[in-house]
């Protein structure tokens, strides 16, 4: 027995040198999580990326002198200009500096994007929690009810709920497209706590005496929530590439406000004579996808001990 | 948080003629698609401090399932419990409300389980799952709870355990990882522990290595040890007395050194005749014959007949009580006379 209990030989396994004995530090999931993610190349790219971003959308004046909603900072003599010094990306079809309108229209794209995500996901998340765990009665339920809103297909469903409040601004397209794709995040989640709730370590947290919350919380969440934050930074894109399916079609935002939806749609119909205003939101569109994408699976890798 | 001694359970100490665990008259069956399953059928056992009793028994002989139910942890539905007490120093746990119900387990009566991997939480580190124990039960801040689960982790022999708290389970070895279940189970010092197969998932020399941990983790803490396997080898270093189940119910009871001299039961007979032995190295292996009852249909009679070598025509119509057959022994078999007396020649 005294050999395999050589306190080099589990160390030796993972063909690492034994650690020197670490100062006590309050282990948990969220806390080895952040140790590890700090140091992950993908991470810090994308909350880079994300970082620019946000503080594009909170102060925009801080990348362009240019007040897109100074109508004086339009000139339709200089209507569909190439790149230039003056215009970096270029002028639209109204004579508007692309890039001002790009900086500008990063607020509304992303506040949509970002608060669709968490209401989604809190939402769905939630629900899904819960009827996975309860099972029965409970799940029937909120199961039949995601099934009604599965029904109803998603653009003729966003146009009737716009269609209602009459006015279409960030807060009601968010309502719309939250509305019609929590069940999305419910199911996943519904499924993923199911799956967690027969494993072993759940029936022994039970025989060790832990409550329902704590097995919910502590137990079935963390083991469960990966798929969720998956979809729910694909889905990020998805709801911004929606807002702009929206604006353009007269439900969303509307001109004066500035979102890279409303410019890709403006900017649509003489694509082939000036491509700049339609491909430069786009890029920043993508761009943004592509790092809260990357962020989710980050996070995803980092709550996973095993890909640590 | 909660305070653990509970109104409702007397404390630890003297236990006048009241075994430390009871299980009288259980019955336990699931109700399917196919109709009801009963799993357990009258099973009775007890247990007393430093007690070690083993329940013996193949797959779907209904042992874990009894664990289960004196645990609480079945899923009700679709298991139901129609008949049958489990007393825990008197109380009987399948009439006492949850809060109280919850109070016992893990703290009072505490189980481990078969595999230790997928029983530990893959997404916390191992101290903390130790140290959840603590503050779940005691409220203990996450530093103490560390502390104590360094402690438990010496306690059960992991080395370098100051480091390896903030291991993942899988980043231990089968062996290590059940000495980790082990220590959870231990940690609030319960007075009971269950076993439900600890060594099946390891290899011998480890299975030796957990067995031998918990004989010394018994003798230490003086609590009463339920070990539920189907290996007869496991058993006879480490258990006092022996409950071979077949069909959902106890076909012998008896103290491990008269069941290995000589079963009064042909099950329990045919189990030890299939231990591979080294004298008889080049000979077949004994196997008893045929398969497992199946529990929607049970044989009529008794359970065993069908595969009995020692069947009579009773034994298709009448099922065998669980005859007295000793101080310390019974076995439900009509002839467990021939049994014992083939068995002495």
């Amino acid at each position: 027995m005294s050999d395999t209990l050589a306190p080099a030989a589990g160390r030796a396994r993972h063909g690492k040198p034994a650690r020197p004995p670490k100062p006590p530090r309050a282990a948990s999931l969220w806390n080895d999580a952040w140790h590890d993610l700090r140091r992950r190349p993908l991470f810090i790219g994308s909350a880079v990326l994300i970082g620019i971003f946000l503080i594009m959308s909170v102060f925009p004046w801080l990348f362009t002198s240019v007040d897109p909603f100074d109508a004086a900072s339009c000139r339709l003599a200089d209507a569909r200009q190439g790149m230039s010094g003056a215009h970096w990306f270029g002028t639209d079809n109204l004579g508007c500096d692309v890039y001002a309108r790009t900086v500008y229209g990063a607020r509304n794209s992303i506040v949509v994007g970002v608060t669709t995500t968490v209401v989604t996901a809190l939402v769905g998340g939630l629900l899904g929690l819960v009827a996975g765990f309860k099972g029965g009665a409970v799940d029937t339920l909120f199961s039949r009810i995601t099934e009604i809103f599965f029904a109803i297909p998603s653009i003729l469903g966003a146009l009737l709920i716009l269609a209602v409040f009459r006015t279409g601004n960030v807060w009601t397209v968010m309502l719309a497209l939250a509305v019609l794709t929590w069940p999305m995040t419910f199911r996943i989640m519904r499924a993923a706590v199911i799956t967690a709730k027969s494993q072993d370590y759940v029936v022994a947290a039970r025989a060790l005496g832990a409550s329902a919350p704590r097995i919910m919380f502590r137990h079935i969440l963390p083991n469960a929530v990966a798929p969720v934050i998956v979809v729910a930074t694909i889905n990020l894109g998805g709801f911004i590439a929606a807002e702009a399916g929206l604006s353009f079609l007269g439900v969303g935002l509307r001109s004066p406000d500035i979102s890279w939806g409303l410019m890709i749609s403006d900017a649509r119909e003489r694509f082939l004579e000036a491509p700049g205003p339609l491909l430069f939101p786009a890029l920043f569109l993508s761009l943004t996808v592509l790092a809260f994408i990357m962020l989710g699976d980050a996070v995803r890798d980092a709550l996973d001990p095993k890909l640590r | 948080m909660k305070k653990t001694s509970t109104s409702v359970l007397p404390a630890g100490g003297a236990l006048g003629d009241e075994p430390l665990l009871a299980v009288d008259d259980l019955h336990v069956e699931f109700v399917t698609r196919q109709g009801v399953v009963k799993a357990v059928n009258g099973v009775s056992y007890s247990l007393n401090p430093g007690e070690t009793l083993a329940v013996l028994g193949e797959s779907g002989s209904g042992k874990s399932v009894t664990a289960q139910a004196i645990m609480g942890i079945l899923d009700m539905p679709p298991a139901r419990i129609p008949r049958g007490e489990v007393r825990f120093r008197g109380t009987d746990l399948l009439r006492l409300p949850e809060d109280a119900r919850s109070q016992v387990r893990g703290q009072r009566v505490a189980m481990i389980f078969q595999d230790a991997l997928s029983a530990l939480n893959p997404v916390f580190t191992v101290g903390s799952q130790i140290g959840e124990m603590f503050r779940v039960h005691r409220g203990a801040s996450r530093r103490d709870a560390e502390k104590k689960a360094v402690e438990l982790m010496d306690r059960v022999r992991i080395p370098g355990a100051r480091q390896r708290v903030h291991d993942y389970p899988h980043q231990f070895s089968g062996g290590m990882r059940q000495r980790i279940m082990i220590a959870m189970s231990i940690a609030l010092d319960p007075e009971v522990l269950i076993a439900d197969e600890p060594t099946t998932a390891l290899d011998v020399t480890v299975q030796a290595q957990i067995m031998e941990l918990l004989a010394e983790l018994q003798r230490e803490s003086n609590m009463g040890l339920i070990l539920i396997t189907h290996d007869l080898g496991v058993v006879a270093d480490v258990a006092d007395k022996i409950a071979v189940m077949y069909g959902g119910r106890i076909v012998e009871n008896a103290l491990v050194h008269d069941i290995y001299r000589a079963p009064a039961h042909p099950y329990t007979k045919g189990l030890l005749d299939s231990i591979p032995r080294v004298d008889q190295k080049g000979q077949e292996l004994y196997a008893i014959k045929g398969m497992p009852p199946n529990l929607l249909a049970m044989p009529s009679g008794c359970a065993f007949h069908p595969r009995c070598p020692y069947r009579q025509d009773n034994c298709v119509t009448e099922a065998p009580p669980l005859y007295e057959i000793g101080p310390t022994r019974s076995s439900a078999c009509h002839y467990w006379r021939e049994v014992l007396d083939g068995s002495h020649g």
